[in-house]
Order: structure tokens, then sequence, then C-alpha cells
């Protein structure tokens, strides 16, 4: 009988219904008395020495408050970035300034030169256009491979070269891991690009500055995943202004995806304008300027090698990764290609050693930062790519292989930094093969072949390393920022709670999940708990929401914080029934002397918390509210096993998704359905990095797909029904729900699944090619078939 | 998109002299217009809107036996009052854009802007379409003249689009990934004196006829007869979706097709 309320229940999401009807509360719905409106003019080139900005003539233009370019910044801070990574030989990585507005040089397209405030938007456009920029151009710096060259145009004058760093894992193993490749039985390699993609959510950004001058108080309103991260960088280290005096609010917010983690100049702007201007600020992404501001995805071009011994067992594996920083360092940047990725190239294999090298390096692009998944898909599509063309290599089955490298006891220490506390991928393999029709592929591939067309199964496994993270640990690889999270649970005289938790809710649907734990824990119906989110002015210090942490973390900070609560309330419940406390159980919403019919309800207990006229006020404080940080010990690591099963048309090169399946182990579930649909939307965002999407630059540093005339999001049409499974549960050891979180499990495991699947469907056509680069797309299908 | 005047003539008459007003821009539901304005890559100081225009909407068929539709006639409505007469075209309306192009989008302003991905245009020239205007009556061998490019004058507005109805007909597209757009697009049209293949998104011109194949296809129609032409992928578009070589590999796919789905 599935349950119908508290953990396991597919309690609907009750965020739903103001979503589906229209009355959600987006940024761009808060709009302030007398609130001016900014337009941000961006650099159309890639590369330029920026001589002259002249804003006397647009100044002068109707409805225009002030114009603003970047000599306006050069007193305050630039953009902070929140991670230092220590390079292979200890010296810290290279990291540029970042001004708010251009200044002295434009370093991408997009990049904004000046902001026009004005009464109307269309009025600040206007003068915009009117503002008269001279640029000197200087060559593009476009590919990595030549960017890293001697005497390579520099992006940062300033700095030594385009190389942000050298940074290496598994040093200590690389004489052993080189001894292992000239020892092998076999070697495959792998030369492949992880596509850059634009993330794309379906509210653009939006910034609304407000300030009060009689009482000093700046409010910024943002798209964000983190206000309170928010608060902290652009508070400390862009505009100078104290956390209590300034209040950053991320209301309903629609889709992050990552990109709305991160600290932008168009927040910063805002906050100080409203200031300047004395009249609130406000800013509303275009969708033409999300897609060269809003930072962006993956990119990274690696070659790696697996060594296997003569039983196929791996011995050994080794990648030399460039990795695509953008222009400049976005706030977590530099950490996506070092500790979310290379902690997880052992995968779901017991490699003894391990060598990975990664060089961050500077372009004239937009920055790139964390996108769902971020650093974990590029290892596993990496690997799990790599692990498919061994075993076509060696002529044996690619499950097999597999399996036969597979870590079977746990807990497991890698090669490379983590260990693994839970897992058991025997499990969600035998779940794969089931769900996906394994035995049944054969007779479909005949189906397909009798009406013209190819058919190919592809299968990959993950791990991924979530609930970000150990602040210690995370201090150690460079963070500037802890990474616990808080809940405060407040309950009120009649019952009801709040919890404020510093986790944000931009889709997920906390506000029905996180009420389901609380409601469990107590007994009582989850309506009577509200989730209250991104809003540091109510909200303790919360470090928000990334990396699928917020049931692991943020769940786990609201556990502790209602273990308080009920420790405090049998303790009022003691005295309401004259009985010891130890003696007293929390059921069903009342508590009770064991033993005995004597019990007080919920309710009575927290009246009396608020009332306390018989009450024990010699032990206890009155009220009822209490706070918990959480930090985690560990990482946990969800892991799964996902198949893809194509139809490839050979006259066209079109591909088409008949099957998908994933099999995936998340620990303990709170809500399953929601689950499964944090499932269907990675899956949707990992197909279509696979199928459609690519962001690409010209050498001129020209965005080619700078809309959606060019840029291919995933329709659902071109996805099929999935068949998703989530009852393989191996649960955390170290976080008291034993959570793992699904957020980005679907984009992290499709990839190298859907592009395996085409390069068997292509063999069985007698097409044996190796390998095809993301999007795999008809032509490239097509031009890849001519060839061989 | 910058500020402009609108004007909403009733008759054509209207919209003729409302057309003579300096810079002025005819719209006729806008799909393509409306981007380009928001995007202010055009700056007209006049628009006028051709859709309240009654004279000028509307699926019939004439005495000679042609299916008309008037210029100011939506996709949908084309799809859903043309299949009785015309079925090939009745589903090329269809799969144009998505609802909410196929409810503002009409044909005159599809074939007015000659997109070179644009469906109508493989319509009209595969048909041997009349393309009727305030001032003449052209040929649709006439009217395209390359990408963006029509036979149209200044001011001058497409008031009907007479389609001969062929014996069989078929439009098979090959959509281009990101837009949906054709790729590749050919319209095979089959008639009691020969056979007339449009194709549209391939080549640099705009929408061609393929006059190789229309020569195989009427002295032997069948998917075959199309197999061994090859179409030289010098003038085909190459982006990034595909290149020449692709796009002209696929106009013989898309023929063979269309041609299969006919036979």
């Amino acid at each position: 009988m599935p349950k119908d309320g508290g953990i396991g229940a597919s309690s609907k999401r009750r965020e739903d219904v103001r979503f589906l009807t229209g009355n959600g509360n987006y940024t761009d719905d808060i709009n302030k008395r007398g609130q001016a409106h900014v337009f941000f003019l961006r650099s159309d080139v890639a590369h330029g020495v920026l001589k002259s900005v002249d804003t006397a003539a647009a100044a002068a233009m109707d409805g225009v408050v002030q114009i603003f370019t970047g000599a306006d910044f050069e007193a305050i801070g630039g953009m902070p970035c929140g991670w230092q990574v220590t390079d292979k030989n200890g010296e810290v990585m290279q990291e540029p300034k970042h001004p708010v507005l251009a200044h002295g040089k434009v370093r991408h397209v997009g990049e904004p030169i000046a902001a026009v405030v004005a009464d109307t938007l269309a009025q600040a456009r206007d003068a915009a256009e009117a503002i008269v920029v001279e640029i000197d151009d200087l060559p593009a710096v476009i590919n990595m491979k030549n960017a890293v060259k001697e005497g390579a145009t520099k992006v940062h004058d300033d700095l030594t070269s385009n190389l942000c760093y050298d940074w290496a894992l598994g040093a200590e193993n690389k004489d052993a891991v080189d001894a292992a490749f000239k020892n092998a039985a076999h070697v495959t390699t792998l030369e492949l690009v992880n596509n850059r993609l634009v993330a794309n959510p379906m509210e653009p950004r939006v910034a609304l500055g407000d300030y009060n001058r009689s009482d000093d108080q700046h409010t910024l309103y943002t798209t964000s995943q983190n206000p309170h991260v928010i608060r902290l960088l652009m508070g400390a280290f862009v505009l100078g202004i104290p956390e209590h005096k300034l209040r950053v609010v991320a209301p309903d917010v629609g889709g992050g995806f990552g990109t709305k983690i991160f600290h932008y100049q168009e927040e910063a702007f805002c906050t100080f304008a409203a200031k300047a201007c004395n009249r609130p600020v406000k800013w509303t992404s275009s969708r033409s300027e999300a897609f060269i501001s809003d930072a962006h995805g993956r990119d990274h071009v690696s070659k790696i090698e697996l060594a296997l011994d003569a039983d196929n067992n791996f011995t050994a594996l080794r990648t030399d990764t460039y990795a695509n920083m953008g222009a400049y360092l976005s706030t977590f940047a530099p950490s996506v290609p070092t500790w979310l990725h290379g902690i997880l190239m052992a995968g779901n294999y017991k490699t003894p050693v391990i060598y990975v090298n990664v060089k961050a390096v500077f372009t004239n692009t937009v920055p790139v930062d964390a996108y769902r998944g971020a650093g974990r898909p590029e290892a596993t599509y990496q690997l799990e790519r790599l692990v498919d063309k061994a075993a076509h290599e060696l002529k044996v089955d690619p499950i097999a292989l597999r399996r036969q490298n597979f870590i079977t006891e746990f807990p497991y220490a890698t090669p490379v930094a983590v260990e693994y506390d839970t897992g058991d991928y025997v499990a969600t393999m035998d779940k794969l093969e089931e769900i996906s029709d394994l035995a049944g592929f054969a007779a479909r591939r005949k189906a397909s072949e009798a009406k013209g067309k190819l058919r190919g199964f592809g299968v990959n496994c993950y791990i991924e390393a979530c609930g970000i993270a150990p602040s210690n640990l995370v201090g150690q690889l460079g963070a500037r920022a802890g990474l616990y999270e808080s809940a405060t649970v407040r309950v009120n005289a009649t019952g009801g709670l709040v919890v404020m938790t510093g986790s944000h809710s931009h889709g997920q649907g906390h506000e029905t999940s996180f009420a389901q734990v609380v409601a469990e824990m107590i007994g009582i119906d989850e309506n009577m708990i509200e989730i209250v989110h991104g809003d540091t002015s109510k909200v303790p210090m919360g470090m928000g929401t990334y990396g699928s942490r917020s049931i692991a973390v943020g769940g786990s900070a609201m556990v502790r914080a209602t273990e308080k609560i009920i420790a405090k309330a049998k303790k009022i419940a003691s005295h309401l029934l004259e009985a010891s406390e130890s003696d007293i159980e929390l059921k069903d919403g009342a508590f009770s002397v064991a033993g005995t019919d004597k019990s007080v309800a919920w309710g009575d207990v927290t009246l009396a918390a608020y009332v306390p006229h018989n009450y024990p006020l010699e032990d206890i404080e009155p009220g009822l509210e209490e706070t918990a940080f959480y930090d985690p010990s560990n990482f946990t690591y969800p892991s799964g096993a996902y198949a893809c099963e194509v139809e490839l048309d050979p006259e066209t090169g079109q591909v088409t998704i008949e099957r998908f399946s994933a099999a995936d182990d998340f620990g303990n579930i709170i809500n399953p359905m929601i689950v499964t649909g944090q499932v269907h939307g990675g899956l949707a965002q990992g197909i279509g990095q696979a199928l459609l999407e690519n962001c690409v630059y010209d050498d001129e540093g020209q965005l080619l797909s700078a809309s959606y005339m060019d840029y291919a999001m995933p329709r659902a049409s071109d996805l099929p029904m999935y068949d998703v499974d989530h009852s393989c549960q191996t649960p955390c050891t170290h976080n008291p729900l034993g959570v793992k979180g699904c957020g980005e499990a679907g984009a992290i495991g499709s990839p190298p699944s859907v592009v395996n699947a085409v390069l068997d469907a292509m063999r069985s056509g007698g097409h044996d090619i190796g390998h095809i680069d993301m999007p795999v797309s008809p032509s490239r299908v097509w031009a890849a078939m001519q060839k061989s | 998109m910058y500020n402009f005047d609108v004007e909403m003539p009733s008759t054509v008459a209207d919209a003729v002299k409302a057309m003579a007003r300096d810079e002025a821009q005819p719209m006729s539901g806008g799909q393509t217009l409306i981007p380009t304005l928001k995007a202010r890559l055009a700056a007209p100081s006049v628009l006028v809107s051709l859709t309240g225009i009654d004279e000028m909407k509307g699926v019939c068929m004439d005495d000679a036996g042609r299916l008309c539709i008037g210029g100011a006639t939506t996709h949908a409505r084309v799809a859903a009052e043309a299949a009785a007469h015309y079925p090939a075209l009745a589903s090329l309306a269809a799969r144009i854009g998505d609802p909410a192009v196929r409810n503002r989008g009409t044909i005159g302003g599809s074939i007015a802007n000659n997109d070179p991905s644009a469906c109508y245009p493989a319509g009209a020239l595969g048909s041997g379409a009349t393309i009727t205007t305030n001032k003449r009556e052209i040929a649709a061998d006439d009217y395209f003249q390359g990408m963006f490019e029509t036979a149209l004058e200044e001011g001058e507005i497409v008031t009907e689009v007479k389609f001969p109805v062929p014996t069989a007909a078929h439009y098979e597209k090959f959509l281009q990934p990101a837009s949906r757009f054709p790729l590749v697009a050919a319209y095979v049209a089959k008639f009691g004196d020969g056979v007339r293949v449009a194709i549209t998104g391939a080549s640099n011109n705009g929408v061609f006829r393929w006059g190789e194949a229309e020569a195989a296809l009427g002295a032997n129609f069948a998917a075959d007869a199309v197999a061994g032409l090859a179409v030289d992928a010098t003038d085909m578009i190459s982006d990034l979706h595909g290149t020449a070589e692709y796009r002209a590999h696929l106009i013989g796919v898309m023929t063979k097709r269309a041609v299969a789905a006919i036979s």
C-alpha cells in the first residue's frame, strides 16, 4: 500500500497549485514604486581594447536617469570567485580581475560595457544605442589548445598566460599509472569533446535593486538558487555592504540548473544603482541576452586512456582534459573540472590507480561554470564511453566488462580522494537489464531492420558525488565558503509549523517533500507545515541548492532542528502528564506515557509552550523554536545504470530514441513521484546534450548558436516514455535520512548511453567508427557513415 | 522594438493607400517580422497589417479547378479547409511551425518573405501556382527570385495564391533540429502533363525546381527513378546543422520519399 503522507508518499506538489494557476511570484512579478529600468550595452566583439565610451549624447535623451560605465566601478570591488584551485606544482590558480562593467578591455561578446538607467526600458534601450563605443579589435582567443601555446594572444594582459591552472589528481600515483600502461595487455584510448551548453532555464535572470535611505537598507530581489551566498559575495566582496544592511530575496525561481548559483554583474549593478539613483532599478534579461550573459556549461576537450590486463581487469586510468573557463572566472568555475570532476574518475570501477590532469583555460567566450551535474557528467561521459570502446576493441560484452570491474565492497576508498559509503552496482545493473528488456532487444532490432532502420542498444553506469560537502574538506580543496545547511523550525501556539530552510527550491518541490519529512517525524498532517525559503531576512545563513544537496544537507539540518523541537516538546509533555521524560513517547502527533493510556496531543503541548501557565518554567524557556546547522561528513554517492535504445535512419542519419531506462540508487526516498520527475527532467537535459544542444563560437568569438533558431533544445517529441526505477536503495550511512540526492542523476547518467547506442546502431550497419562527438546530429551521423 | 504606427485596413484598396506612406511595412501575421522588430533589426515607421482584410481571407475552388487561397489566410485555416481539395497542400500547412504560428502566420506573409527554409514557397513552386497581387498575376516560376527575394515591387501586396491541383502530391520535410524549419524539404506534384519538384531549405538561392528529378519522374514516376541522381552541392547552404553535401544528399532522399508516399 502506498503511503498517503510522510516519508515515502507520493504527495502531490503543493507548490504546483500556484505555478499552474499563474499565481507564482517570480522576480519579474515584483515591481517597486518609482522603479527605473536598466539596459546593458553589451560588447558585440569578443576581444578588444576599450578606447572610449562616450555617453554624452545618450545622457541627454528622454527619460535617462543616469548612465554608468566601467569607470564608475573602478573604486569598487570586482566579481569574486568562490573557489581557489591549487595547481599540480602547488601554485594557486591565476585569477583575473572581473569588473562589474568592462574596463580597459572587452573579453567576450555580451560583456556589459555600459548600463543605462531610465524611466522605461525602451528609453534605456534607445539611449544605449546613442552611446558611442570605440574598440580596437584584438584577435579572439577561442580554441583552448591554441590559447595555451607559446605566444598566444592573452585574454588578460596582467596574467602570465591563458592557463588558469594545470591541476592534477593522483600525482602520487603517476609513476604507477605510467608503469601499468607499459605493462598493459590492452590500452584503449579515446579523444572526445564534451560540448558546451547553455542552461536555458524557462525563467530568464532578473534583478531588482531597492534602497531605503531612511534606514540605509539595501534589498536585492534576484533569480538565485542561493540568496545568502549572493548576499555574502556581493555584500562583502563587491559593494562593501554588511549583511545586516543587505537583504537578498529569491522568490519563486523558474528553473536554475546551476546557472543561477553564481553572482552576476547585473545583481551587483542593480543593488549599487538603486542607491546611486535613489530609486529601485530593475533588469530583466531577454532570452537573447541570456545566451551571451548566463554562465555556460561543460566545454571540455579530453584524452582518456584505460589500461587492462590480459583478463580484462582495469589496471590504470589516465586523463588529460582542457576545460574552458571562458573570459572570467565565474563563481564556482574552478571547482567544476577539478574537485567535481577528477574525484569521480574511478566511476563504478575498482581501477587501482588513476591520474587526472586538467588544464583550465581562459578564452574570449562567456564564462563557463556549473550546469546540472557540473563536472560529474564530463567524468561519466569520458569513462563510460571509454569502457564501451574497450569492450568493443576486446570483443567482449560491454555489460560483462563493466560487471567484471565493479566495486562490490563498501565503504570503498577510490584512488581519487573520495570514499564511497554505500552502493550496489550489481543490483542496479540487474534492474536495468530487467526494465530495459535487454532480452527482447534482438527482436526489436530485427523489426527495425525490416523497416530499413538500424537499431542500437547502449548502456552506461554512473556514480556522482552529491550532498556537497564537508566544510573542512572543501576548505582544504580551495572553497572560499562552508557548505553546511541550516534550518529553523518554528512551532506556533496552535501546533502548526514553519520551517525556514537555507535550501532553495526552484523546481525541486521542497515545499512538499520537506514538509513530508517533518510530518513523519512528529506524526502530524503535512498541511500543518509550511516551508519558507529564499529570503535572507527570514532564513538563517544557508548555502542554497545545487549539487543535489538539498535533501541530503538541507533535509538533515531540518531533521536536526526537528529533533531538538521534539526533545523540548517531550519535556513539556512530561510536565503536563506528570511523568518521567524518559517514559514519554511521540506517536501519531500525540505524547503518551509508555505503558499507560495517558496522553497529551501535539497541539496541547505547543499551546503550553506559548501560554506557559502550567509549564516547567524553572527548567526550560517558553516557546518552541529551534535552529540547526548541519555539516555533512562526506559526499553522498548516488549511482545507477542507464540504457538507451535508438533507431537510426541510415539514409538521413536521423537518430530517434525509442526507449530509455534508468535504474538509480538514491538511497532512501522521501517522495517517489518527485524523484521520478527529477530523473525525467535530468534525462531530458542529458539527451538534449547528446542529441541536440550545442553552443558554438566561430573563430572571431561570435556565438553562432545565439537563439532557439540555432540552439536546439530538446522537446517532448524528441523523448521517449522513460522506464525509471529507483527501487534499488542502499541508504547513505552518514546522514540522518539515509538519502543521497537525485537532481542531477538523469543529466549525468544519460549522455554516454545515448552515444553508445548510436555507435552500436552504426556498427550493426557495418560502420565501426569508434567514436562520434555530441551532439549526435543527423548531419554528423551521416558524414561519419560516409567515411566508414 | 522601436515605436511605429499601425494601420489596420479592411480593404485591399486601403492597404495599398497605407503602403504609400513613408517607410511602410506590410505585415501578414508577423511570424518573422515581429521577432525581427523585437530585435530592433527593422525600423518601419508604419506597420500595415493585412490580416483585417476580409477579401484576402478564405479558401475556395475557382471555375478552372484551382484552389484559391486568400493572401491573409492563416496556415491553420488552410490546413482545415484545403484538405478536401488539395490534401498535400493542406498537410504542408498543417506542419508549419506550431499551433501558435499556424494561427497567426499566413500564406501571403510566407511567400512574400520567401525565407529560403520556408514551406509554402515549395508548395507554390511545386504546384506551379499563380501569385495574385493588387497589381497583377505572377507565375510561381517567375515569382521566387532568390533568398528572401521575390518579383514583388515596393508596396505590392499578395492578395491570393491560385494552386492548380495535381493528380497527386506530397511534401516531405526533414527538420532542422533547432528551428524546426525544413533543413531540406521536397514538394513533389504529379500532373497529367508532367511532374514538378520544388526544393526548399537547401539552396543559397532559395526555393528551386529540381529539373533532373522532374524529367526522370516524368518518364518513370517511381522512387527508384531519382535514386541515381546526384545534386551538385556548390550552391547549397552550409551551416551548424548540415554541410552543403549533406543538404545535397537530403534533396535526393526527401524527393524519393515524397514520390514513395504518392506511389
